[in-house]
């Protein structure tokens, strides 16, 4: 970057105001949740002894269990589905497509409060107790357009002619689907994968709206906590989801960015 | 014509309301060397399309030996295509991409590694088969796309603008490479290009496209000196143009009348009677030029002014007014280095005997 030299300072202030504004309180938190003091906001030194605590906590194993669970069906099927989806949308005509891409991705973008409501309603309205089940479903609906969308950007970028020079060569077109397209698409897949399974693990409104007594899930659990008073266990565990969330997203960028094949 | 390898008959293709492809009809001999050259949108890609399988005529068959291929989808057929833009797998290596056909068709490993082997020998890349597309060269890159259809030993291998790609030094050396690869393996080939000089020096035979119909099918030379059409006439090499009308028809030559310029003589054209509107057409290259007005032996002599002189290099190019009309090309080879140039300004006489010309009906 060129330019003036106040400039270029004057850009660097501004990126690490954003940083601070954006990191600072999750620092507070991880830091906080090495305090030994039983009273959150006073240093007394460092200590491991909350994340002890957690470990001996069953109801928050079960949670987490639950999570876990929620996360990896979810994202299962959401790939799936999305993964479908997205390769059934581009075979379609456009105006079609234009109808069904609007339909598929307003999940995106109603609030998801509303989201949640609709769900419970209707599984209500369907008589499908709440349960893992309905979390599970929830978080797979609002998956599906993560993964669409990440997958189809990919599969823009791919030369259709590579489906038909597998074509000319004796593929089937399950075949060609299988060499070609799948392999190409694989880095996309497993990165919207990694996004949903985090999105899942973190959500927190839907995952309210739709779960019954059995099924509390990591969010759940902290906010049942906070209600009784905000403990230093729940810094620790916190401090532990946000790690595991910027890992995993970390991770399903990283995947994304490997060597795109195009030309 | 001996036993077709692949015949057209009558084929129509209709992209909505615009027909791509219109009662195409041709066929290519075995072992033939067949290019279709017209410019874009001509739908030569098209039929090269369909040819494949990628697309279904409307009307009309294909035939390959004399099988129709209509109900045949593109991986049973037996022609292979190499690609404009290759659409190498990125995925696979040199010797998977090339091995993809072979491993298709259930063929066994042994024999895919030797057959891929002399594949990456025949197109000289020979030790790159563990590279990725991406780390290879434009020309590399193209070769590898000939051999992964070669491999195959297809009845047809279709080629969609080859060289499109290439630039112009390498563009030439692989066209020579190219029809060094057709005659040693034998097969049958039919390459897509708007690039006349392509289809000229690979073909054995060149069918020229527009508007989704044929216009000429010959030999290069045929197409080139006795072109069938003033839009052959025009899209292959360079020509000059005089439109004119037959004043008289003497047994096999006829005289032309043109508004401001002599009496032009010419073959006669088939079927040519006086009264007839047409279009002369005269190469640059057969063009002569002189300082004198005499007809110095030839049929016709034309003054003209020099309006511009081009050297380059090989040979000089001259722009000649003839009239106001007229400004005509004339190419002069730089055989002696020391021959007399003109120079813009000067009035010089064309001339030309009457068969270096071409008459076309307009």
């Amino acid at each position: 970057m060129k330019g003036p030299a106040w400039r270029r300072r004057g850009l660097l202030a501004a990126s690490l105001g954003n940083l601070f504004f954006l990191y600072l309180p999750i620092a507070v938190l991880i830091v906080y949740s090495f305090n030994a003091a039983k009273l959150a906001m006073t240093w007394q030194g460092f200590s491991l002894q909350w994340y002890a605590a957690l470990a001996r906590d069953h109801a928050l194993i079960v949670a987490c269990q639950n999570s876990v669970l929620i996360a990896l069906v979810s994202t299962g099927v959401a790939t799936l589905l999305g993964v479908s989806a997205a390769i059934g949308l581009e075979r379609l005509p456009w105006r079609l497509r234009a109808w069904l891409d609007g339909a598929l991705l307003l999940p995106l973008v109603i609030p998801e409060i509303m989201m949640g409501v609709a769900l419970l309603l209707f599984f209500v309205l369907i008589k499908l107790p709440l349960g893992l089940l309905t979390v599970t479903i929830g978080h797979a609906a609002f998956n599906l357009p993560v993964v669409m969308v990440i997958v189809r950007a990919r599969l823009r970028k791919l030369d259709p002619q590579l489906e038909e020079a597998a074509r000319d060569l004796g593929a089937t077109p399950w075949q060609a689907f299988r060499r070609v397209t799948l392999p190409l698409l694989m880095p996309a897949i497993v990165g919207a994968a990694l996004l949903a399974f985090t999105v899942s693990l973190d959500d927190f409104v839907v995952t309210f709206f739709t779960a019954g007594p059995g099924a509390t899930t990591l969010p759940l659990k902290v906010y049942s906590m906070i209600k009784t008073g905000i403990s230093p266990e729940i810094n620790a565990l916190s401090a532990m989801l946000v790690v595991a969330s910027m890992g995993l997203v970390a991770l399903s960028l990283a995947v994304q960015r490997r060597r795109i094949f195009t030309h | 014509m001996n036993q077709p390898g692949i015949e057209l008959r009558e084929v129509v293709k209709r992209h909505g309301s615009t027909v791509a492809v219109d009662h195409l009809s041709f066929s290519v001999r075995r072992g033939e060397f067949f290019s279709i050259l017209g410019p874009s949108g001509s739908g030569k890609t098209t039929t090269l399309r369909l040819i494949a399988g990628f697309e279904h005529p409307d009307q009309g068959d294909i035939l390959i030996d004399g099988q129709s291929l209509r109900d045949v989808p593109p991986n049973l057929r037996p022609v292979n295509m190499v690609f404009q833009h290759y659409a190498l797998f990125p995925h696979l290596t040199v010797s998977g991409n090339i091995a993809f056909g072979l491993e298709m068709r259930g063929i066994v490993r042994a024999e895919i590694r030797s057959r891929v082997s002399t594949a990456l020998d025949m197109v000289r890349l020979a030790g790159m088969g563990d590279r990725l597309p991406a780390q290879l060269s434009g020309g590399e890159q193209q070769r590898v796309a000939l051999a992964r259809a070669l491999v195959n030993r297809p009845a047809v291998l279709l080629l969609d603008e080859p060289l499109g790609a290439l630039d112009q030094q390498l563009r030439q050396e692989m066209q020579v490479e190219l029809k060094t690869i057709q005659e040693q393996v034998g097969l049958t080939f039919i390459c897509v290009t708007h690039h006349q000089e392509e289809a000229l020096t690979m073909s054995d035979r060149v069918a020229v496209m527009d508007h989704g119909r044929v216009l000429q099918v010959g030999a290069p030379q045929e197409i080139y000196t006795a072109p069938a059409s003033l839009f052959v006439a025009e899209f292959i090499g360079l020509s000059n143009r005089l439109d004119g009308r037959i004043a008289a028809v003497e047994g096999t030559r006829c005289r032309i009348e043109a508004p401001g310029l002599p009496i032009i003589q010419a073959d006669a054209p088939a079927g040519a009677g006086p009264g007839r509107a047409v279009s002369v057409v005269l190469r640059p290259e057969r063009l002569h030029m002189s300082q004198q007005a005499a007809p110095n032996g030839f049929d016709n002599v034309v003054p003209a002014r020099v309006a511009k002189a081009v050297y380059n290099g090989h040979e000089m190019q001259y722009q000649l007014r003839i009239d106001e009309r007229l400004l005509w090309t004339v190419r002069v080879p730089n055989a002696d280095g020391g021959q007399k140039r003109f120079l813009p300004g000067d009035t010089v006489s064309v001339r030309w005997n009457a068969d270096e010309s071409v008459v076309l009906a307009q």
